[in-house]
């Protein structure tokens, strides 16, 4: 089944941009086919940065951690696959955990932990690597209001920190103008992109930003595009 | 009254219920021992026959545990080469549906002519009767491994043999685990009814044995105590058994949490 057509998109080095589109418009192919994990039937992806292990990171919907294992654990996981467990990886680990903000709670089973924070874990275990680019599905779709938001301003924190290039699908409007520095909509299966358009806000972004009316004009100019790229793609 | 006291309690009240309505009804009746003995009766044949009986179910002891940990073994290693090649696990795994619902009481005169050693021969039909639910659950096991998680590990770049390892494996061990308790009791089974067909191995009688000789005899009330020894086991080995699931699983696994967890 042809779950997209046409995409053509060029993303630079530490950019963050947002695949926004109806669910079903076969974003998560798209991830899957950059991160290597699918081929596309046509047409070629090419990446500036290798495929060499631990140089991608994937963020799925799901936090999808190894229930027999700790927090510590399975952030561990990419260096125990790549056989490279020793003190500096413990570190870095250490590290991961308390970057978003898990300190404390590295021997920690995931069924002792809340929706949030098994995201955060599947988060740490992601960038634990330092990846170059990082791809996110829909990670926060699953969470409520005030822990999406809270897990919107760490992201943008842990991207500022080493700035890897993310990729973000997601179905949220809102989501992605507070976040990326640009925007992909998509129309229906099988997928194209309809539009793209750079968010004009400031770098700095803070909780404030989300009753302003920059962010709010940002907001509206996105839905059109979504409701535009829909209406074109109507289904007879 | 707590959950815990009511869950061993009340099977207790019921059983024992039972063992006095058992006896009344024995005694109303006047029915003679040889046909249903009163438990009383059974008790005392317990008492006197116990130390030679207990020598018999060490002797079915014995197999029971050897062929449940051929079981494991050889289940657990056949498990593993089906969920390795597709191809294998078509080839051989109606085989291994036809020796699991052929009954092992048709087979068993075949294996003790073929195999010479008795105790090795019980140990072959009590192996074949409690293998397959460690093929079957530990293949299931092994092949239910989260597919997102597979994706992570094939990004990360991993072999098979370190997803064979760190995802596959301790996916299947609650699969697993939850075969060897099935497997128990059916090793248990497999034990008694070679024994029945095999009779007496020279010196050494299993408790199966005992039952049959004890039957010939008319001394019911003997069987009726080997035969609650043979349950007794069966009990024994279950709640062994679904200790050691508990304790392995206890950390992480649904099935081994308590309220209390939560």
């Amino acid at each position: 089944m042809e779950a997209l057509r046409g995409i053509d998109l060029a993303v630079s080095r530490g950019e963050f941009v947002s695949l926004v589109g109806p669910s079903g418009c076969g974003k998560s192919t798209l991830l899957r086919i950059v991160a290597g994990l699918s081929e596309p039937s046509a047409g070629t992806c090419r990446l500036g940065i290798s495929r060499a292990s631990g140089r991608i990171g994937f963020v799925f919907q799901d936090p999808t951690l190894m229930p027999w294992s700790t927090v510590a654990g399975n952030v561990l996981l990419p260096f125990r696959i790549a056989g490279a467990v020793d003190a500096a990886a413990r570190e870095r680990v250490a590290a991961a955990i308390e970057a978003v903000g898990l300190g404390g709670f590295e021997r920690a089973y995931p069924h002792q932990l809340s929706g949030g924070m098994r995201m955060r874990v599947s988060l740490a275990r992601a960038l634990v690597t330092e990846p170059d680019l990082l791809l996110l599905d829909e990670p926060f779709a699953a969470l409520d209001e005030i822990t999406r938001h809270a897990l919107n301003d760490d992201l943008l924190t842990l991207w500022r920190r080493h700035r890897p290039t993310i990729l973000f699908v997601t179905h949220s409007v809102y989501e992605s103008v507070y976040l990326s520095t640009r925007i992909a909509v998509l129309t229906r299966r099988p997928g194209r992109i309809a539009a793209e358009l750079a968010v004009r806000l400031p770098h700095e972004r803070e909780r404030s930003l989300r009753s302003g009316p920059a962010y709010a004009a940002m907001c509206d100019e996105v839905s059109a595009a979504l409701a535009r790229a829909m209406a074109a793609d109507a289904p007879p | 009254m707590s959950e815990r006291v009511v869950r061993i309690a009340a099977p207790l009240v019921v059983g024992a219920a039972f063992l006095l309505l058992w006896e009344w009804v024995v005694a109303a009746e006047q029915i003679p021992p040889y046909i249903l003995p009163p438990p009383s009766l059974i008790a005392a044949s317990l008492w006197t026959d116990g130390p030679s009986l207990l020598g018999s179910l060490l002797v079915t002891l014995r197999v029971t545990l050897a062929a449940l940990a051929a079981a494991a073994l050889i289940g657990g290693a056949i498990a593993l080469l089906f969920s390795v090649s597709r191809a294998v696990e078509l080839s051989f795994f109606p085989y291994a549906v036809m020796l699991q619902v052929t009954p092992v009481v048709a087979i068993a005169p075949l294996i003790i002519i073929w195999v010479h050693t008795p105790f090795l021969a019980m140990l072959v039909c009590a192996w074949i009767v409690a293998f397959f639910p460690i093929v079957s659950n530990t293949t299931v096991g092994l092949n239910s491994a989260d597919r997102n998680l597979l994706a992570l590990f094939r990004l990360y770049g991993a072999s098979p043999v370190k997803t064979m390892w760190l995802l596959r494996l301790p996916t299947a061990l609650p699969y697993f685990l939850a075969g060897l308790r099935i497997s128990g009791g059916l090793a248990l089974i497999g034990a008694v009814v070679a024994e029945f067909v095999a009779g007496t191995g020279g010196t050494e009688t299993g408790l199966a044995f005992r039952i049959l000789e004890a039957g010939y005899r008319l001394a019911v009330p003997r069987l009726f105590a080997a035969l609650f020894l043979l349950s007794l086991t069966g009990i024994v080995i279950y709640l062994a058994l679904d200790l050691v699931s508990r304790l392995i699983l206890r950390r992480w696994h649904e099935s081994a949490r308590t309220g209390a967890d939560e």
